[in-house]
Parts: C-alpha cells; structure tokens; sequence
C-alpha cells in the first residue's frame, strides 16, 4: 500500500520534509497528489523508493538525488534532474529546459517535448553514464557543454510540428558524450566542431537497451522506434577550444 | 520614497497574465492567485498589476495613475494638470494598511483629456494626435516634478505598483475588488537596479504596460535612441525602455507587433542567411533599422494593451515563459505551476519558442477604443498566434 500526501496546501518546505519522514520510516512507495510548483521534490534524497507525482511538479524536480524513481503524471518545469547522481525521472508529458542539468548518473525519460539547454554539462566517469531520452523535439541548446553521457532524441511525440527536431547550438562546446537522433538533424542545428556519423551495430545495440526500457515505461512500441535510422553526434576533439585562449 | 538597494543574488522575477478574448472580466482574486503561486521567484522588493477594463464609466478619458511622495509634490502635477488638461474627475486611489509595508507614498488618479490652446483644438482635439500629447505630458511630469510620477496613463487601465510580496501589494491596493479583461502581474527580485516604488514592475505609457523578468543590459543604448524620439527614463529600472520602444515602434512607427517583436529579439544573422525572401529582407530592413532598439541580456517579457496580450522571449530564451489556453482564456507565466492555480485543466499548454511572440488579441469590436496590431502582411512565425481580421473599416479609422 502506498503512502498518500495531499500537497495541495503545502509548501514545498513542508512537502519536502513529509517526503524524507516517510522514507525515513522505510516507505518504500510514495503517491503525492496536487502537486502545482512545489520546488525540489525528493532533491538530495538518497534512497531506493518509487515516488508518484501527480500535477506539476515546480523547479529543479530530483535535483542532487540519488536513487528514487519518479514518475511525474504530467508537466514538468525547469531543472528536472539538476546534477541527479542516480535514480530515474519519468515524465509523462513535456519537460522544461536545463532538464539533466550537469546530471552525473541515473535516467530521465520524457515522453513528449522538452525545452531548451537540456543535458547542459552532463558528464560520466567509468560506470556511471547518465542517460536522458526525449520522446518529443528538443529546443536551442541541447547537450551544450556535454562532457560525457548519452541523450537520445526521437522526435515522434511532439506538440509542435513546425519546429526541427532539435534547436540551433545543438552541442555548442559539447567534448565527450554522444547524442543519438532518430533520422538525423540538419547540419545547421549544430555547434561548432562536431561531427554527424551514422550508427554501427554497437549504436544500435545500445540504442535498442535503453529504449527498451524507456518503451517499457510509456508503452511505445520498440520495433516502431527502432524501424528508422538513427545518427549520432559527436565532438571532433575532446579539446575543442583547448587552443582559443592559447596565444 | 525609500530607495532599497539589494545584494546581489540570483534568482528570477515571476510573471502571470490573463486575457479574455471576449473581453469577460477577471476577478482580481485570479490574477493574485497565480502570481502568488510564483512566490519564492520575488524578494519583498517589489510587486505590481496591471489591469484593463477597470474604468468603464470614464473610458473615453486618459486615466494618470499618479504616485506622490508629499502632498506638494501631489500639488505640482495638479498645476500641470490644470493646465494641460480638462479633468472630468480625480480621486485617491483606494488602498488599505497591510502589515510590511511602510512608509507608502500617495496615490491618486485623475481623468483627463488633453486640452489644445487656439486653433490646435480644431485640428487635434479627437484625433490620434492625443497619445502624442500624453506621452510628452507624462514625461514632462515624470522629469520635472521631483517625487512625482506617472505610473500608468491609458484609457480604461490602470496601473497599481510597489515594494512588497505580490499579495501584500494586491492587499494595499485592494487589487481583487477590481474586474478586468487583462490582467498581468509581477513579482519582483531586484538584481542590478533598486528596489522602490517607482521601480517596481509593470511599466507603462498610454495603455501599453509591460511586466519583465530578466535583465536589459542593453539598457544604456536603448535609453539614448528613445531620448531621440522624447521618451525619457527617470524611473531607474531597465524595463523601462521596454514600454517606450513599444509606443514608439507599434503606435508611432506602425510596425505590426510581430515586427516589432522581432526588433527587441532579433534572430541571429546566421538564421537570417538561411531564411527565404522576403523574409530574409524584411528581418535584415528591421535589424539594420532598429539596432539601437534591439533588447540585449536575458529576458521574459509580457505585455498589453487596449486589445491585447502579448509574451515574448529573449531570442536564446534565459527566462522561462509558458503559455496555455482555454476556451476564450488565454494565460502566460513563468511557470506553468502559476497558469495551473487559476486554470487547472488548460486545453493547450506550450512553451513559445525564443523570440517568437505570443499574441493574444480580443476578438474585434470588443471594448471601447480597442486597439488591434496585428496589420498588413502576417510575418510568418511558427509560435501560436491569435489572429483576426480586422475589417477594412477600422484599418481606415487608424
């Protein structure tokens, strides 16, 4: 059974607190409902617990976390998962921008569109490989300053048909990492020094991993998905301005 | 009027706005709702709405919004007034004691027409020519007058500003016992300029009212090209010029508001290369021309008038802004937490893309001396526009 909080006249200090007493008593599942602009949901906390969230969500939702799985039924707002350490954030609707922001471990899979600077300054170090999924289009900015980590963006969930896949500056400064496109992107939406290449058998292999589970959690059919091409976006150099200030 | 000058932290100011395309009113317990969802985004230094329809048995006369902090300096703009204006009637503006704020200034608010010496009467007196006169007679008093200001001067709006939390000012200025068809709010954190009464947001001339989250650091530049044209800043806020480049780009220059939106947040000129004719020529002509208008620095801006509501992004979007609507409500925030407080099912959410305006226009012939922007040629934009065509009669009537 599942432990209910009704968030609708709290404020986030108080939620929060709510939130850390019951995984502190050892709750293993929380539900918390009317959630509108409540700031920093579960941020910091360091435990295996599987969190609902019903409403909107407000700022830096996950931030610092480490472990819990958060499904979001519905919007999320900016800062989804800033520097989440591990864990997984699931959002059943469109996300903010800088959602991964500086995100080090742990998942964030967003069924529809997500907003601009998302998985800004990402980064890996040996096992730990943060991955961020986007089942919408992506605005200006994406993966800059990426330093490690994965971002698939699969565009076949979107609100907005006008708009490209993924906005201008994709990658701008990005040098290590890699961003995986379903049937590619136009060379005017990248960064400088970067490099469009068409998948291998490995790409696929740990393309059709993650987004097996990412199918999994929104009920999207994989063999669909996996039917088009993918590119991948890579930096040329691990140092792409290592020169600029050298004079 | 005590000037508070911050520490400087990051955080970021919160914006609502409300329309009803009917032009329906909106009780002011809506517009305090939503912004006071976005309350950790201000710091007690300010707060401020706006709000259109609110003075339906003077609509045919400018409405000052007059802030004063002495009784002498209250006297001064009267002298002026007297003068310049034939006054149909003039009033304190209500507001009640609220505990944390302290030491407020006076406000009134008079109902004036402008008032032409000799044969100017016959050519001017009626014609559009009367903006004009008010624009230059608010700056005449917000220069001259010291402790005086004119904080909003449109028909049929008003203004209603200063430090404190949003629902400490909607409490001092009785903000929910007025209905209006716009509204739009602000919660203030004062970055790089003072927190005080006349620096609180929204801004505004005529009827144009503009509330902003960000930073203008293009400021300096903008303020010397409206000096030109005889707008002049003395309110010590950056947003300020926003509300000058508006009158002088869409009222006195005429440009449809998408033009001009593309003026303060122009795209790159690697995005204008790529374009198609004639839009590569258009948006070169309006980055050519309007350089010294263009808006440097990170920015959410919404705006309104006598007809509309309008959201705009700086063109690499550092400030949040999110739309929705629902049936004849359209709503605009910096967080959709704010749109979601007064409106929790919106048939469409969305978030407008960098420098593309999102433009709300009342459906024609709504309100009394209703304004309509959306002219000539549509400039295509990919963001959700409201559009409706304006009859051949009322173009002629502009």
């Amino acid at each position: 059974m599942a432990f209910e909080i009704d968030a609708k006249d709290l404020h986030y200090r108080e939620l929060n607190k709510l939130i850390r007493r019951a995984v502190a008593q050892g709750e293993k599942e929380l539900v918390i409902r009317n959630v509108n602009g409540h700031r920093y949901l579960a941020a910091g906390l360091s435990a295996e617990v599987k969190i609902d969230v019903y409403g909107t969500p407000g700022l830096d939702l996950g931030a610092f976390m480490r472990g819990p799985e958060i499904r979001v039924h519905g919007n999320t707002q900016d800062g989804a998962g800033n520097t989440m350490d591990e864990g997984k954030i699931i959002v059943e609707g469109m996300a903010g921008d800088v959602v991964g922001y500086a995100m080090r471990g742990g998942k964030i899979h967003v069924a529809s569109d997500v907003g601009y600077r998302v998985g800004i300054h990402m980064k890996a170090y040996m096992e730990k490989v943060p991955v961020i999924i986007i089942g919408g289009k992506a605005g200006d900015f994406l993966g800059e300053y990426m330093a490690g980590g994965v971002i698939i963006l699969l565009g076949i969930n979107s609100r907005y048909p006008e708009r490209p896949i993924a906005g201008i500056y994709l990658g701008t400064g990005m040098h290590g990492g890699v961003i995986y496109i379903r049937e590619g992107v136009p060379e005017t939406q990248l960064g400088k020094a970067l490099q469009i290449e068409p998948t291998d058998d490995e790409d696929r292999r740990k393309l059709e991993r993650y987004l097996e589970e990412y199918c999994r959690d929104f009920g999207y059919d994989l063999q669909e998905i996996m039917a088009a091409d993918f590119v991948k976006v890579r930096p040329t150099t691990h140092r792409p301005y290592g020169k600029l200030y050298a004079y | 009027m005590e000037i508070f000058i911050p520490n400087k932290e990051v955080s970021g100011c919160g914006l609502s706005g409300i329309i009803n395309r009917k032009g329906e009113l909106i009780s002011g317990q809506l517009i305090i709702e939503s912004i006071c969802c976005q309350m950790e985004r201000g710091n007690g230094l300010g707060a401020g709405y706006a709000a259109y329809g609110i003075y339906p048995e003077f609509a045919e006369y400018y409405c000052l919004h007059v802030m004063a902090d002495s009784k002498h300096a209250l006297k001064d703009v009267e002298e002026i007034l007297a003068h310049k204006c034939y006054l149909v009637h003039q009033e304190r503006i209500p507001t009640r004691p609220t505990p944390g704020i302290t030491s407020p200034p006076r406000f009134r608010r008079y109902f004036v027409k402008p008032r032409y010496e000799g044969e100017l009467r016959e050519i001017c007196e009626g014609t559009v020519d009367e903006d004009d006169y008010m624009v230059e007679l608010v700056m005449r008093i917000n220069k001259n007058i010291s402790g005086a200001y004119v904080i909003s001067s449109g028909r049929n709006m008003g203004a209603f500003k200063g430090v404190g939390f949003p629902d400490q000012i909607a409490n001092f200025f009785r903000i929910e016992e007025y209905s209006a068809y716009i509204w739009t709010a602000h919660n203030r954190f004062p970055t790089n300029t003072p927190g005080w009464w006349g620096g609180a947001h929204p801004f505004t001339i005529l009827d144009w009212s503009i509330v902003h989250n960000g930073e203008i650091s293009s400021y300096g530049t903008n303020r010397r090209y409206l000096e030109m044209f005889g707008y002049h800043c003395t309110l010590l806020t950056d947003t300020e010029v926003v509300a000058y480049l508006l009158d002088l780009l869409i009222r006195r220059h005429g440009l449809p508001i998408e033009l001009a939106c593309m003026a303060l947040a122009p795209p790159f000129w690697q995005e204008i290369d790529r374009m198609e004719e004639p839009d590569r020529s258009v948006c070169t002509a309006i980055r050519a021309v309007y350089g010294a208008a263009m808006l440097n620095g990170p920015f959410a801006i919404l705006f309104a008038y006598n007809g509309g509501l309008v959201g705009l992004n700086d063109r690499v979007k550092l400030r949040p802004l999110v739309a929705a609507r629902k049936g004849d409500f359209a709503y605009m925030a910096s967080e959709e937490a704010a749109i979601r407080a007064i409106c929790p099912d919106p048939e469409e959410v969305w978030c407008p893309k960098a420098g593309e305006p999102v433009i709300i226009e009342l459906e024609p012939d709504t309100i009394p001396n209703q304004r309509s922007y959306l002219r000539g040629e549509p400039f295509k934009i990919s963001a959700p526009v409201c559009r409706f065509p304006i009859a051949e009669e009322e173009e002629e009537e502009e």
